[in-house]
């Protein structure tokens, strides 16, 4: 289980950890009594989610007129808030399967978070097309089931109904993933437990003994489970992008949507599992699996995607420009110089401008530079798919029709309750399910550990320790 | 819903997953019948020391994929070319490419709860299933190897015994599962 150590990586965890501590430190936070700073977090995570409840049941009572939506600009801060959390999704299914394909070692330590951060950001997502329909209790029409109408079905060609397809495919396939991932896991908690939550998890653990042959099943189902998971969640956000790409509204109606909309998910995403982590790896005392290690790279991957989406930015701006269409060229003029200039600009101070402070590596491993970043990220994007939504529809092809668009408490009470409901969800999860894979983080410890690695690198670094003794598994 | 499979089972635990890989090549070597191995993590290594041969879920995998692709074209082909014509956009009723996303979905959709669903079946598992275990310890940072002992001979007992001693186990124990 030696493998082969490369030595010029970095540990992945640190404090030289045996076996049993890996399971003491991250089976701990579901075993202790949640402290002060937990639960105050948490009343306001409920609060959030109270504002939620009420804004879904004003807008149902009252109905969809509370929201300031009007018939040039249909859809506004309710689409907007669904793409910028479907985006957020995806770097949960980027760690833990392309990461996974690539075999980079560092996914173990955040890709359960990571994962869970997908599942309840696409809860939050899917909230949002189903108010938007106005008559919530007839959603099921969505689904193509025989019914008494004809049966009449569901449009097929339609980007709209694809949504419903990628979007509940994509829930669906995460959540077997992560339960799955989670399962040997639950048996580690069980194991320790009693009383009723021996009898909890026992249902958790699915029965789960650890047996040679189950592991190797677990293992071929997981890799399987990944080479699905990289062409789903690449597919999501393209489809997500049809939504507008296949429409004929100017600065919709472009290829280079997919590939631009799919860079700036996995951007985002990225920005809100550092946000996460950062938060989590203190509250839980899990700097050791959670490493400067682990943030580097995730950085790395926020700047590589971030120029990603510049490029796309300019590269539309210039095409627009080089069509020679009036009302392409009008469309992206009014982006800079229209009503909703403030968002362009916001739109490219985050995303553009800010990621590129991350070619240094000290602010790469900076844990503040890091969150405060990770925040201006997660606004950048919200302010992108403003702009793509409401900037566009503002102005359309007969100016007589203008119109500009604010939102009204209800729409923001919506966006800001989703967060609650997100952060409730996570909250939840970090009390029951163990936040890093111990099994997965057990299985690279030889590789990835200080006390294996680390050892090397004290050793080529520094010959005044050269008589510090290796211990165990070094040798093997 | 505890599923007993009962079998007496003579167990030694180890405290590295090397030295339990060389136990079982050593007690492959010597063709003692192992039971089963037990361990917090996947062991590289172990499906070749146990003589495994590879899972085939992933066959069954793409099977249920497969079937996933055919529900979604031919039952969209079925709905847009006989049930109920529609013309969409001046498009033809086949629209072949307008139905790939679809298509490529609920294959992925397919594949995968089909494949999950079969791996809990076959190793046994599921929602409200216990399957007793040996020690507590094999979840967090102990290797177990496992003898069958229910029905043999005091002698063959002893071998087993004598194998786990002097293989590195450092605690031998027997329990009825």
């Amino acid at each position: 289980m030696s493998g082969h150590i490369s030595p010029i990586r970095e540990p992945l965890i640190t404090g030289a950890k045996t076996y049993h501590q890996i399971t003491e430190d991250i089976c701990g936070p579901t075993e202790r009594t949640p402290s002060v700073a937990w639960m105050i977090a948490f009343i306001l995570a409920v609060t959030g989610l109270a504002v939620y409840v009420f804004c879904v049941t004003w807008t149902i009572w009252v109905g969809i007129g509370s929201w300031n939506l009007n018939r040039t600009i249909n859809w506004g801060w309710d689409i907007t808030n669904f793409v910028w959390w479907v985006g957020i999704g995806h770097a949960g299914t980027l760690i833990s399967a392309i990461l996974l394909l690539f075999r980079q070692k560092w996914r173990t330590g955040v890709n359960r978070a990571a994962e869970a951060m997908t599942i309840f950001a696409v809860i939050c997502a899917g909230q949002f097309p189903l108010i938007h329909m106005g008559r919530l209790w007839l959603g099921f029409f969505i689904f193509p089931y025989p019914n008494t109408r004809g049966p009449l079905w569901v449009n097929f060609n339609s980007p709209l109904l694809w949504d419903v397809f990628a979007i509940s495919t994509y829930f669906t396939v995460s959540l077997l993933f992560w339960y799955t991932g989670l399962v040997p896991d639950f048996a580690t908690v069980r194991d320790r437990a009693s009383g009723f939550r021996r009898k909890m998890y026992d249902f958790l653990a699915f029965g789960w003994t650890g047996s040679a042959k189950h592991w190797q099943r677990w293992e071929s189902l997981s890799l399987i489970l990944a080479g699905l998971s990289t062409p789903l969640v690449l597919s999501v956000h393209t489809i997500v992008s049809f939504d507008f790409a296949t429409s004929v509204i100017p600065g919709w109606h472009t290829t280079i949507f997919p590939p631009y909309f799919v860079a700036g998910a996995i951007f985002s995403g990225f920005a809100m599992v550092q946000t996460l982590m950062i938060i989590t790896r203190k509250v839980l005392n899990l700097q050791d699996y959670i490493t400067l290690e682990h943030i580097d790279s995730m950085n790395k991957v926020i700047l590589a995607t971030g120029s990603i989406v510049g490029v796309a930015y300019l590269t539309e701006l210039f095409i627009s420009w080089y069509s020679g269409y009036i009302y392409e060229q009008f469309a992206f003029y009014n982006r800079l110089m229209g009503p909703y200039f403030w968002s362009y600009i916001g739109m490219m101070a985050c995303n553009v401008i800010s990621p590129q402070i991350f070619w240094s590596k000290n602010l790469r491993k900076n844990i503040t530079v890091t969150f405060a970043m990770s925040i201006f990220i997660n606004i950048g994007m919200w302010f992108e798919r403003f702009v793509i939504i409401a900037s566009t529809l503002a102005r359309d092809y007969l100016p007589s029709s203008w119109s500009y668009y604010s939102a009204t408490w209800v729409e923001v009470g919506l966006f800001v309750g989703t967060l609650g409901l997100f952060s409730t969800c996570f909250m939840i999860f970090t009390r029951v399910a163990p936040v890093v894979a111990i099994a997965e983080i057990k299985s690279i410890l030889k590789n990835a550990g200080d006390q294996y690695v680390g050892m090397k690198n004290a050793l080529k670094h520094d010959h005044k320790h050269e008589s510090v003794k290796t211990n165990g598994g070094d040798a093997h | 819903m505890t599923r007993s499979p009962n079998k007496d089972v003579l167990f030694g635990l180890y405290d590295d997953e090397t030295k339990i890989l060389s136990a079982v090549n050593k007690a492959r070597a010597a063709h003692l019948d192992i039971y089963d191995v037990f361990s917090p993590f996947p062991v590289h290594g172990m499906e070749d020391a146990m003589g495994f041969t590879e899972s085939r879920i992933h066959q069954a995998g793409f099977v249920y994929g497969l079937i996933g692709t055919l529900t979604a074209f031919l039952g969209m082909t079925w709905v847009f070319t006989s049930d109920w014509p529609i013309i969409f956009g001046g498009k033809p009723y086949w629209a072949v490419p307008a139905f790939i996303p679809v298509t490529f979905e609920l294959t992925v959709l397919f594949a995968s709860i089909g494949m999950v669903v079969t791996f809990y079946t076959i190793c046994g598992m599921g929602p409200g299933i216990i399957n007793p275990t040996l020690h507590d310890r094999i979840t967090d940072d102990k290797f177990c190897l496992a003898f069958d002992v229910t029905d043999v001979s005091d002698d063959e007992k002893a071998k087993f015994k004598a194998f786990l001693e002097t293989s590195g186990a450092e605690e031998i124990d027997q329990k009825h599962i």
